[in-house]
């Protein structure tokens, strides 16, 4: 237990040199996070322009619909402020950096996530936060003990699918190295995703986003849950009060992926 | 100079048409977001009643896939090698060259557009024809105006690009301008969601006012037959005063940012 | 024996343009079979011709890289399985790959490391006071990693990968581009390294004078594998370079005159200098039969140019 304080301090400590040596560079990154918090805005706005066609989306009233875009927004941006720089492993394969985080005695995924920290997104993940909060305020949920536990973990369980996603599309560049859009299909493609409600969608497409993969269990079947609801597309409600053990499967099946990464690494680049 | 201009339009082309995975995984990632958007906005046109804002279903489709494979091809996402050059200052041997760099960088993107339209826009149309069914135009004079209409947005939204590379010359770091571009280029151009959705005052004001509509949703506007052969003029005639604009404003700022680097000495 | 690899090996799949579209792939074998053993407190110099493996094998036995097959062992660890654990155990120096933070001044990278791998203080302070003293660190301490020179990098580099106290050193390259004075400042530092005999250092270069200076054992490897493991001396003797001397003589060199155990092979400066190949015969001789020859101005016996013994030797290999 007081080894695993150490190297927790042990990470804490450089993820502060990681701020430090940002903050030399604050003026840029103070606009920064105002300029991302904007456009984080305009990303829940979108959702609310073509809820305002019809006055509903894919079946679900405004703070319905609110609910869904929040979590997903939560759990988007939390991801992203710890793991969406992952993709910058892609450099560190191509330059051979990765190599000096194979000559620490620390694990190369937490090196990873805490030397590409990017502080600029705090603001995001502050405002996705908060986005939820008021969304849990005012959505007509039949609040119950479970029903709140359940509220505080779901954001999470979605941070960390997004954050698999994110090492596992990072991964991809130790066999290919330039992949990088196809990852973006699955995380921001993701965020889109999970944004609506999944009765917007159809056919095989929505079968293999919302079940396949589990789309659905960021912010669809959680928010149904809470709100009380049963799926219209027919999923057990017991299904849906276990979307958090879909994350912990996608973080299983992600850092077994990196660790097969790693062994797959050529450190090339002289 | 037609024979140099022919020179660089090869070597824009050439130059991506290495990039083949890259190419590959673009292709693959906007096919991904053309059946999330094409689902989304089919859904909210059920619940309207069959259209949305006067796009009928087949029309949504069409406009939904295009703007996918548009995408690709005025490239809006992408920044110039131009803001990296002026960062590392290397942009001084571009400036010392007989040919104005604005032209240099201009028949090269063109190239590069010219490479996308080959592939980039071709995949997402096949996969939403196949996948959704594709609105086929009445008047055979929407092709050749669709194709001027995308020609004029890769120049409008290269003197966009072309702009933000330039302000690299004042800021030391323009990942905020390029944040805030990619997002704005990307709702108030139409790609997300068609502008008419918009509060009226709104897209009025987008449209008349910047050069956003003119980067998607004009061809895709003409593409899907909104407004007759009049309207489509009228829209092309916008985005040419747009690229006119926009390429003077690139010259002006040019001029005065050589002559900071000349009297800063870099 | 604190590093020992047996039938190490790497293949590397690689693909190649066939045509326009097609492509080919076919393995390539980066490191073929090298067979190695370090004991404790030895200085070895690690090299060969650009692209011989040498960076390969440094990567595979410090767990950066897997092995395609072979056994290795270092500190008595597997390095890929017990990366973490290792590497407290070794220090390492790769070119360009910095252990440093690019934006934070030196010292705090040092403290960092510290940290990093759970360094007594007192202990820290002690091997940070011995490589400042050393290497002449004090004057850019303070300075962003970011601002120092290439050899003011190299000697924090250096630094960094010494206040854990490994066992083991490897360094890659660790003059290359360096100016003369900090090649100077390293090459001393690592012959203090060797002397004080606590680690064990594995060095990589291509910088002949590195390893007239520091190596005793050479271990020279070619297309991946091990083409030569001894001393200078013996890689001398095996490609036959001989010792000269150079003369210069009050007198012209008398035409004709021969020296038993000595061949003339060049005769300038108005015949006032004379240079002699060494045959194998001790230099005391050759230069006692030369002073009965002729009057000797000045004289003096040039080591063989290794430069000429690695070149002839890569040569043969290829």
């Amino acid at each position: 237990m007081a080894d695993i304080r150490d190297t927790a301090r042990v990470y804490g400590r450089v993820l502060r040199a990681q701020v430090r040596s940002q903050w030399q560079y604050r003026t840029s990154m103070v606009l920064e996070i105002l300029g991302s918090m904007v456009v984080n805005g305009l990303d829940i706005a979108t959702v609310f322009v073509l809820f305002s066609v019809t006055g509903a989306l894919g079946g679900f009233t405004g703070t319905e619909v609110l609910l869904m875009a929040a979590l997903s927004a939560a759990s988007f941006t939390v991801a992203d402020l710890v793991a969406g720089s992952a993709d910058k492993l892609r450099e560190y394969v191509r330059s051979g950096l990765f190599d000096s985080l194979l000559l620490r005695p620390l694990s190369a995924l937490l090196q990873l996530a805490v030397i590409t920290f990017a502080l600029r997104r705090i603001g995001r993940a502050v405002q996705g936060v908060v986005l939820y909060i008021v969304a849990l305020c005012v959505a007509d949920i039949p609040w119950t003990v479970e029903r709140a536990l359940f509220a505080a973990i779901v954001p999470i369980s979605g941070a960390v699918f997004f954050a698999s996603l994110f090492i596992g599309g990072a991964t991809v560049a130790f066999w290919w190295v330039e992949s990088g859009e196809v990852a973006n299909a699955f995380t921001y493609g993701g965020r889109d995703f999970t944004s609506y409600p999944s009765t917007m969608y159809g056919g095989w497409f929505r079968d293999l986003f919302t079940l396949g993969i589990g789309f659905g269990f960021v912010a669809y079947f959680p928010s149904l849950v809470l709100l009380g609801k049963p799926d219209p597309l027919g999923l057990p409600t017991a299904v849906a009060w276990g979307s958090p053990l879909v994350a912990v499967v996608a973080a299983c099946v992600a850092t077994a992926f990196w660790r097969f990464g790693v062994r797959h690494y050529r450190s090339t680049g002289s | 100079m037609a024979r140099v201009q022919t020179a660089l339009v090869a070597a824009g082309f050439r130059r991506y048409a290495t990039y083949r995975q890259a190419t590959f995984a673009g292709a693959f990632t906007n096919t991904v977001f053309g059946y999330l958007r094409c689902y989304i906005l089919l859904s909210v046109a059920a619940t309207a009643g069959g259209t949305m804002v006067g796009y009928d279903r087949s029309q949504l489709v069409s406009y939904v896939w295009l703007g996918q494979g548009l995408l690709a091809v005025v490239n809006s996402w992408t920044m110039l090698d131009l803001a990296e050059r002026v960062r590392t200052g290397d942009v001084v041997a571009d400036l010392l060259r007989p040919v104005d760099p604005l032209w240099t960088y201009l028949w090269t993107d063109i190239g590069r557009a010219a490479f996308a339209a080959l592939t980039r826009f071709v995949v997402p149309l096949v996969v939403g024809a196949i996948a959704f069914g594709l609105y086929v135009p009445r008047s055979l004079l929407t092709y050749p105006l669709f194709v001027l209409s995308t020609l004029l947005a890769i120049v409008v939204c290269f003197a966009c690009r072309y702009l933000i590379g330039l302000t690299a010359f004042w800021l030391l770091d323009i990942r905020g301008v390029m944040m805030f571009w990619v997002f704005v280029s990307g709702a108030a151009s139409g790609l997300y969601f068609p502008l008419a959705v918009l509060p009226e005052w709104l897209s009025t004001v987008l449209w008349v006012a910047t050069p956003f509509p003119s980067l998607l949703q004009a061809p895709l506007d003409i593409a899907v037959e909104r407004g007759g052969t009049g309207h489509a003029l009228l829209v092309c005639l916008g985005q040419v005063m747009w690229m006119v604009l926009l390429l003077l404003l690139c010259r002006w700022v040019q001029t005065r940012a050589v002559r900071k680097l000349v009297v800063q000495g870099g | 024996m604190i590093i020992s690899a047996r039938g190490l090996r790497k293949e590397f799949t690689v693909s190649r343009k066939v045509g326009r579209f097609r492509r080919e792939r076919h393995v390539v074998s980066a490191v073929d079979g090298v067979d190695l053993t370090v004991e404790r407190g030895e200085l070895l110099g690690y090299i060969g011709p650009n692209g011989a493996g040498k960076s390969t094998t440094l990567k595979m036995l410090t767990g950066v890289l897997t092995p395609s097959a072979g056994e290795v062992s270092v500190c008595g660890l597997e390095p890929v399985a017990k990366r973490t654990t290792l590497a407290r155990r070794i220090g390492v120096v790769f070119g360009q790959r910095s252990q440093l933070w690019w934006d934070l001044p030196l010292e705090e990278s040092f403290s960092l490391l510290r940290h990093i791998y759970r360094v007594p203080e007192g202990d820290h302070a002690a091997r940070l006071k011995q490589c400042t003293d050393l290497l002449g660190l004090d004057e850019f301490q303070r300075t962003p990693v970011r601002q120092l020179s290439l050899g003011q990098r190299m000697r924090g580099e250096l630094t960094a990968a010494l206040l854990h106290g490994p066992e083991v050193l490897f360094l890659d390259e660790p003059t290359i581009g360096l100016d003369v004075l900090s090649k100077q400042a390293v090459r001393t530092f690592l012959a203090d390294v060797d002397k004080r005999g606590d680690n064990t250092v594995v060095l990589t270069t291509h910088d002949l004078a590195d390893i007239e200076k520091l190596c005793r054992r050479l271990v020279v490897i070619d297309h991946g594998r091990v083409v030569h493991d001894g001393t200078l001396d013996e890689l001398h003797a095996r490609y036959r370079s001989r010792r000269t001397i150079v003369a210069d003589l009050d007198n012209p060199w008398p035409e004709g005159l021969t020296l038993p155990g000595a061949v003339v092979t060049a005769v300038e400066a108005d015949a006032r200098r004379v240079t002699l190949t060494l045959d194998g015969m001790a230099a005391g001789e050759v230069v006692a039969a030369l002073a009965q020859a002729v009057s000797l101005r000045d004289l003096s016996v040039q080591e063989p140019d290794i430069e000429d013994v690695v070149a002839r030797l890569y040569r043969d290999e290829s």
